[in-house]
């Protein structure tokens, strides 16, 4: 009876080493793996700062204004001035879509344009 | 083992024999028994110190061991167990209200030198000249062949200049990374931002540390790490302060003015949409402080919040609102305005002579400054004290820069009858523009005390109560018809009923003994919409002057008032504010039917 339960007992702490090993392997993967994404976190982070900072300093004020001046013939923009406000009922609804026509009817100007115009 | 027993019959029978006693026998064998238990108790104690002694070896020896290796080994953060988010440690953005960029951060690098590394120390003292022309290739040369072991060569370098470094090939060379506070907007806001430079510095990293506004103020919250990156923002809007610094510029340069100042705030929240101060600077490159001369000379000074002027008549509408608070005039009391007011050896006079009697609201419109030392002859002057004290003019503002406390306001040093009469007209007592800002948002807001803030405020705090609802409105009105009909008629912006109060204050000689003849403060004071004042705007221009319909004119009405104007056109639609159209009534038949 004895002799079995030291054999039980050297297995189960056999069993638990395996366990144990495996465990502390299966963890140093993991904490390798968080640190890489951490460091591709950072490294993103990084990329990102950088680019709201070139987007801040494309997006300056003062370029924007020497750009708007330098592009004034294409887009004509101007400084928003009070009178830039308006009312709802000034703006025209949009205008209904034109069917289309599904049943053309033939006109004498057509033959007549072929007719004269053989090219 | 054989035992013997403790009377062994052959001993006893043969003691009986000879007649000895055989309880000694007993006690010999009892003896020596004992002896032999003693013994081995002993063998196995000194055992089992020995195991525990030994235990106690392998320990000490282990947490020894482990001292040693922690002591002598890097330090390094534990990864298994992460609170937060370890990577953003950088110094927090600054974003205005709509959260657009203030001021970040950006990876660089810094360049060292290890000059006992080095192969070919001419070869590198001569690329480094040539990448770096403000480099001396000879004291270069002298710092890599000398004693040193390190040195210093770029604080900063771009990484092109980076690569030009690489490509000299020096192992002595080195580059460590370094954060660098960009301001993106170069000189947009630069008084509030301040700058920022590098505080202690390591081959790894440097410390960036605020030197003045707001990087200064808030440096403990841009620094610390439990924010994980959060920004702080601040009550202004790009947009607003860049159009107001435009018009500003522009208006200093027509007015030919020496500098010049603009705070727009908002009336309920006293958040400070713009401030603008000229001439500024670039924070990127932060002019150094200067070490002669007159401090307000320097483009560092902030003129809105640093600088106390004597703001002249836009202090007229505080005695008018206070009197008419405390119930001794109404809109259309009559004030006597008979010139020259004599008090003493002082004689205080009018700009032209208004005749006997103005009713109170054309002594705000007219801007007589008899007619208002005579109201602050009836309020008194520890009771206008009281009132200006309400209104913030006894303290430095509570703006949240570190320049603030130095904006602080020149009273007199014995508040008397004569002070109470020439504060009531701005003379006597220097205050900044952000002071008269806060007065004027309390003035339109209703009644209420308001704190100039640069911080975005999410749920406005109605302040204690100065003046009651109707006395606010009353004064609008009346500094509405300064506009309409008074000395600020060049500040009417179609759509935008402004109110405002105009001031021009003869600028006191540095060295004491009067004031200037042809040197002025010229101050319009100015609220927007009168029929419900949502926003507060100063602009102050120092010794504007401008020659227009055959004079020069130094008088805000000519100076400041239009440079308002063209702001307030340029910005109120850009805060969203729609002009107020009177729509006319339409002329015909009107249609009824049953």
């Amino acid at each position: 009876m004895r002799g079995i339960l030291f054999v039980v007992a050297a297995l189960a702490v056999m069993g638990l080493a395996f366990w144990a090993y495996q465990e502390n392997y299966k963890t140093q993967a993991t904490i390798r793996e968080v640190r890489e994404l951490h460091a591709q976190i950072g490294a993103s982070h990084e990329r990102l700062s950088m680019l709201r900072a070139e987007w801040a300093y494309l997006n300056r004020p003062d370029r924007l204004a020497d750009l708007a001046e330098l592009n004034f013939d294409r887009l004509g923009l101007l400084p928003i001035m009070p009178d830039a406000f308006g009312r709802v009922d000034q703006i025209i609804y949009p205008l209904p879509p034109i069917l289309p026509i599904t049943n053309p009817i033939e006109l004498s100007s057509d033959a007549f344009q072929s007719v004269e115009n053989p090219l | 083992m054989t035992r013997t027993p403790l009377r062994p019959l052959a001993r006893i029978l043969k003691a009986r024999e000879t007649g000895e006693n055989p309880d000694v026998i007993e006690a010999e064998i009892r003896a020596k028994r004992h002896e032999e238990m003693h013994d081995k108790s002993r063998q196995r104690a000194e055992g089992r110190l020995l195991v525990l002694g030994l235990a106690f070896f392998c320990a000490f020896t282990t947490i020894g061991a482990r001292m040693g290796t922690l002591a002598s080994s890097v330090p390094e953060e534990p990864r298994a167990t992460t609170v937060g988010n370890p990577i953003i440690g950088q110094r927090s953005d600054i974003v205005d209200r709509n959260g657009r960029i203030l001021a970040t951060n950006l990876a660089t690098h810094s360049l060292y030198a290890h000059p006992r590394d080095m192969v070919d120390p001419a070869n590198a003292a001569k690329g480094l000249a040539a990448i770096f022309p403000e480099l001396d290739e000879a004291e270069l040369l002298a710092d890599f062949i000398g004693e040193r072991k390190f040195l210093w060569i770029r604080r900063q370098i771009s990484p092109e200049q980076m690569q030009a470094v690489h490509d000299i090939g020096s192992p002595g060379l080195l580059f460590g990374p370094r954060e660098m506070r960009l301001y993106p907007n170069g000189s947009v806001a630069a008084h509030i931002l301040g700058g920022a430079s590098y505080g202690r510095e390591g081959v790894a990293s440097a410390e960036v540390i605020g030197v003045a506004g707001v990087e200064r103020q808030f440096d403990g919250f841009l620094r610390d790490p439990a924010n994980e990156g959060a920004p702080l923002e601040l009550s202004l809007d790009l947009t607003v302060q860049a159009a107001s610094e435009q018009v500003l510029a522009g208006g200093m340069s027509i007015m030919s003015a020496k500098g010049a100042a603009s705070v727009l705030m908002d009336v309920h929240t006293g958040e400070i949409i713009s401030m603008v101060s000229l001439p500024d600077f670039d924070p990127n490159n932060r002019p150094r402080v200067l070490t002669s001369g007159d401090q307000s000379d320097s483009p560092l000074f902030n003129r809105a919040v640093q600088g106390v002027y004597e703001l002249g008549s836009t202090f007229k509408i505080f005695a008018v609102a206070q009197a008419m608070e405390l119930g001794l005039i109404n809109a259309n009391t009559m004030i006597d305005t008979q010139g020259p007011l004599t008090w003493g050896r002082f004689r205080i006079r009018d700009f032209h002579d208004y005749g006997p009697e103005l009713t109170s609201t054309d002594v705000i419109v007219e801007s007589s400054n008899v007619g208002t030392a005579r109201i602050a002859m009836q309020i008194g002057a520890d009771r206008q004290r009281d009132f200006l004290g309400s209104l913030g003019f006894l303290e430095a503002t509570s703006v949240e820069m570190g320049e603030a406390a130095s904006g602080k306001p020149l009273l007199p040093a014995n508040w008397s009858e004569i002070s109470a009469m020439t504060i009531s007209y701005g003379h006597g007592l220097s205050s900044s523009p952000v002071h008269l800002a806060t007065a004027y948002a309390s003035i339109a807001n209703g009644g209420h005390r308001v704190e100039p803030t640069l911080l975005r405020v999410e749920t406005p705090e109605v302040g204690p109560r100065i003046l009651s609802d109707a006395v606010s409105q009353s004064a609008i009105h009346m500094l509405r018809q300064v506009v309409v009909r008074g000395t600020a008629s060049l500040g009417e912006v179609a759509g935008y009923e402004v109110a405002g109060k105009t001031g021009t204050a003869d600028k006191p000689r540095e060295n004491g003994g009067g004031y200037y003849d042809d040197k002025v403060i010229a101050t319009f004071a100015s609220v927007f919409p009168a029929s419900d004042p949502k926003y507060v705007l100063i602009v102050t221009l120092d010794e504007p002057s401008v020659y227009t319909l055959g004079e020069t004119r130094r008088t805000a009405g000519w100076t400041a008032v239009p440079v308002a104007a063209e702001m307030i056109r340029r910005v109120a639609p850009l805060l969203g504010l729609r002009p107020h159209v009177d729509t006319p009534q339409s002329i015909g038949v009107t249609l009824t039917s049953n």
